[in-house]
């Protein structure tokens, strides 16, 4: 073979491309069909795999050496953390409980990412987008152990995230969680790109990463604020992969157009519904606030998704018919939220507590349309209940799970923030209740998908979560009643971190 | 004199989680403990996957292998992410520095013609098994079951990708773009390199992820890697050219790395039960034989009238760590 070297320096996009698309060969010996066999079914139609846009050009060489970078900051900032007991420097010990609620499911979640990535690294023929994600798929992994790493140490010294992986698929309230990455791993490859890579890595991720990181920022929390920031230039590539997918889909075939819609569709709402968990965080968990769920949600739902969707305006996209109820519910979801933590705190891993006067102030000047009128009074008077020894508890249990968010009934009608929403269906004489126009769209678009979902109000009335009494709950849960949970005042967290603060800043 | 710098302690209320304290007792846990054991979930997907709809989301009967403890499927190498990331950044950056020497040295030029023709001929299309070899450990970390075994083939799949890679830029050094194309096509068309690839788009289809670990990971990379990075670089350094070693040190290193782990998962799982033993021991002579055609056909023609002894001897040495592993009889 006479060959002579190339004199002529190739382009950056021509040696990626070289040393990606070029690896890749179509199979003879094996139908492409039976190599590939997921990336059809959903009915996405692709004619060149070739028009994809690398939204990223990253050679594996280059990968391990920025991300051994982060990682080497990363721990040398964990370790230093943990030996000068830096938990110690938080705002104040309540601050933890945000973050218990953020270790227990999110390492979870981003896990099941990475195995939502792996599945679409291996199943899109198209070698672009497989790649790509690949890539996605190992920082997941990443994005799993950084975080139970940062929360090793806290639950060395705090109550409430000792049993996550327990408690993750057991806890009534994960299920909002857990069922909404299970129902976008059990759709297909392009499903997948539009609920994760799309809706939630785009759309959502910022609703996440910025308060939840922020918070911890201004809440003094070095630990979780470093793999966040760690994390979110990670996010950076993500969000560039999600979009590329979208526009692909959308430019190779118009049949495409109604397809990937109705997936935004499903997967804004799936997600805005998630996403309720930080409002009520972000709104009365953290001891120095950040900025109220609403102002986070006209930030980064409204002008900059607003700005997205204009752009995605030209291939035909609509916003989707949920962002009206959920511009209408971000002046209610924390409010909402946080009363039914507070009422049902029997049976979750963290403690609640009725907003200080100050912080009441704070909603009322966040809030003028609704906290005043709906929400303080309520307040003031489970304040008043507290203050003479009888603390409000719903032992009445919870009421019906949504069958689609799995929220339990606690949300109201648009526009009637004193009654409680509600809808239901039949299905093969069955009856189904939902939280929300939106989740029963849902269900009657894929109905024999959410029958099967795993409802636990249900499931404890079966006598499937320990036995059916409220002892054996716990026990199954790995819960301690009283020490896990229920009032911040007087309990084990708080005594301790006095005294450890005491010792680390006075000579008593 | 040593000097203890003091920082306020204070007594933990425990040492590590629940389900870490349950394996290992109530004591510090290592970030690799921290970040595999029990991740994956085991019970209650809430629904069926819309892509195979008879198994749940993680299902154990995605392989015929049976485990007790999925999680005795550990790596030995205890990579979590951060310990493998940083490893692999150091092993790369020696890799550069090695490459960087050789193409600064006038190496590539100076290689013999016959040196330069056995690479482009043998080295160079092998970036396609690499390809092949990465979407395989894809699929073992999209389907296997345990975070244990599963994060390890997503690390592995990334090594592929990178070697893949790093074959790439040879191919580009010894005759840019040409060098890649037409390594493509003895990849696609060559009489020698067919037996490989049938191997590969083969094993494509194995629907069964442990098979598939002992197709590529033990049989076809126990077949290949001594073969391209042993054999081949004894007959280029004969031509008295160090390039094919210093080009490819990281997959030397890589391969004796990788195959501490291969084996101690096929040890583990052998050592579960007369069942598994006689699965991965079936699997391995079955691919055995199949990958003993596709280097024999690669081997004749880069090795001539020596390949018969060069098969031999990868071959032989093969079985014996197969003996070694429990799953090969006999001679």
């Amino acid at each position: 073979m006479d060959m002579k070297a190339t004199q002529k320096k190739m382009s950056l996009k021509d040696r990626y491309r070289h040393l990606t698309r070029g690896l890749d060969w179509e199979t003879t010996y094996q139908p492409m069909d039976v190599v590939f066999p997921y990336d059809k079914y959903e009915g996405i139609k692709v004619h060149d795999w070739d028009k994809w846009e690398d939204p990223f050009r990253l050679t594996m060489d280059a990968y391990w050496k920025y991300q051994a970078e982060k990682e080497r900051k990363l721990y040398a900032i964990l370790d230093s953390f943990n030996q000068s007991n830096g938990h110690l420097n938080v705002t104040d010990a309540r601050y933890i409980n945000a973050i218990k609620i953020f270790f227990t499911a999110v390492p979870q979640v981003e896990y099941m990412a990475h195995r939502g990535f792996s599945i679409a690294g291996r199943q899109f023929r198209g070698v672009g987008p497989r790649v790509a994600c690949q890539m996605q798929a190992i920082d997941e992994i990443r994005h799993a152990q950084t975080q139970i790493h940062t929360a090793s140490n806290y639950n060395k010294y705090y109550n409430g995230i000792n049993a996550f992986v327990h408690q993750y698929p057991r806890m009534w309230y994960q299920s909002v969680g857990k069922s909404f990455i299970d129902d976008a791993i059990t759709g297909g490859p392009f499903e997948w790109m539009v609920a994760i890579g799309f809706s939630f890595e785009y759309v959502l991720t910022n609703l996440v990463f910025v308060p939840f990181v922020s918070g911890a920022a201004y809440n003094g929390d070095v630990g979780t604020m470093t793999f966040g920031f760690s994390a979110q230039s990670d996010e950076a590539r993500h969000m560039t992969l999600g979009l590329e997918c979208i526009k692909f889909m959308l430019e190779q075939d118009p049949d495409n157009l109604p397809i990937v819609q109705g997936w935004i569709d499903k997967w804004t709402w799936r997600g805005t519904r998630f996403l309720s968990l930080i409002g009520a965080m972000m709104d009365y968990m953290l001891p120095k606030r950040v900025m109220s769920w609403r102002e986070a949600w006209d930030i980064y739902f409204e002008q900059n998704g607003g700005a997205l969707f204009r752009d995605l305006a030209r291939y035909g996209i609509k916003v989707p018919d949920c962002v009206a109820q959920a511009a209408e519910a971000k002046e209610h979801v924390s409010h909402q939220l946080w009363a039914a933590l507070y009422q049902w705190n029997f049976g979750t891993m963290f403690h609640t507590w009725i907003p200080s006067p100050e912080e009441l102030d704070w909603l009322s000047a966040k809030y003028p349309d609704t906290f005043d009128k709906y929400y303080r009074p309520r307040w003031e008077m489970w304040a008043q209940m507290e203050k003479e020894g009888k603390r409000y508890v719903n032992a009445g249990g919870l009421g019906a799970n949504c069958q689609v968010c799995q929220f339990p009934m606690i949300f109201t009608e648009p526009g009637d923030p004193t009654k409680l929403c509600h809808r239901q269906t039949v299905y093969k004489k069955e009856k189904y209740h939902f939280c929300s126009d939106h989740c029963q769209h849902i269900f009657e678009n894929e109905p024999e998908k959410y029958i099967q979902s795993w409802l636990p109000v249900n499931q404890m009335l079966q006598g499937n979560m320990g036995g059916g009494g409220l002892e054996e709950f716990f026990k199954w849960v790995h819960l301690r009643p009283g020490i896990d949970n229920m009032g911040f005042e007087g309990s084990e967290d708080q005594r301790n971190f006095a005294q450890w603060r005491g010792m680390a800043t006075t000579n008593s | 004199m040593q000097i203890d710098l003091r920082t306020v302690e204070i007594k933990p209320l425990r040492q590590t989680f629940d389900h870490l304290a349950e394996r290992f007792g109530d004591k510090p846990a290592t970030r690799y403990q921290e970040g595999t054991y029990d991740i994956q979930q085991t019970w209650l997907y809430h629904y069926r996957p819309t892509w195979e709809p008879d198994l749940e989301i993680f299902d154990e009967r995605r392989t015929r292998i049976r485990m007790k403890d999925w999680y005795d499927f550990k790596d030995p190498r205890q990579y979590y992410y951060g310990a493998y990331t940083i490893a692999r950044a150091k092993q790369q950056e020696a890799a550069d520095s090695a490459f960087a020497f050789a193409v600064e040295n006038g190496m590539v030029e100076a290689l013999p013609e016959r040196s330069r023709e056995l690479m482009l001929q043998f080295l160079v299309p092998a970036r396609h098994a690499e390809w092949g070899a990465n979407m395989n450990n894809m699929f073992m970390s999209a389907y296997g079951y345990g975070t244990a075994f599963e994060a390890a083939c997503n690390y592995a799949a990334m090594d592929r990708l990178g070697i893949a890679q790093q074959i790439s830029r040879i191919g580009l050094a010894l005759g840019g773009e040409e060098a890649l194309h037409a390594a493509k096509e003895l990849w696609l068309r060559g009489a020698s390199w067919q037996p490989l690839r049938r191997y590969l788009e083969d094993s494509f289809v194995v629907k069964d992820w442990f098979e598939l670990f002992v197709a590529q990971n033990l049989v076809l990379d126990g077949l290949l890697y001594p073969f391209l990075y042993r054999h081949l670089r004894t007959l280029i350094s004969a031509d008295g050219n160090a390039f094919h070693g210093l080009a490819t040190k990281f997959m030397s290193d890589w391969d004796s790395e990788a195959t501490r782990w291969v084996d101690a998962i096929v040890k583990t799982a052998v050592a579960e039960s007369a069942e598994n033993k006689l699965l991965v021991s079936e699997w391995a002579f079955d691919y055995f034989g199949r990958g003993t055609e596709a280097l024999a056909a690669l081997a004749v023609a880069a090795f001539g009238s020596d390949a018969e002894a060069v098969v031999g001897v990868i071959t032989d040495e093969l079985k014996a760590r197969l003996q070694k592993l429990g799953i090969w009889e006999g001679e």
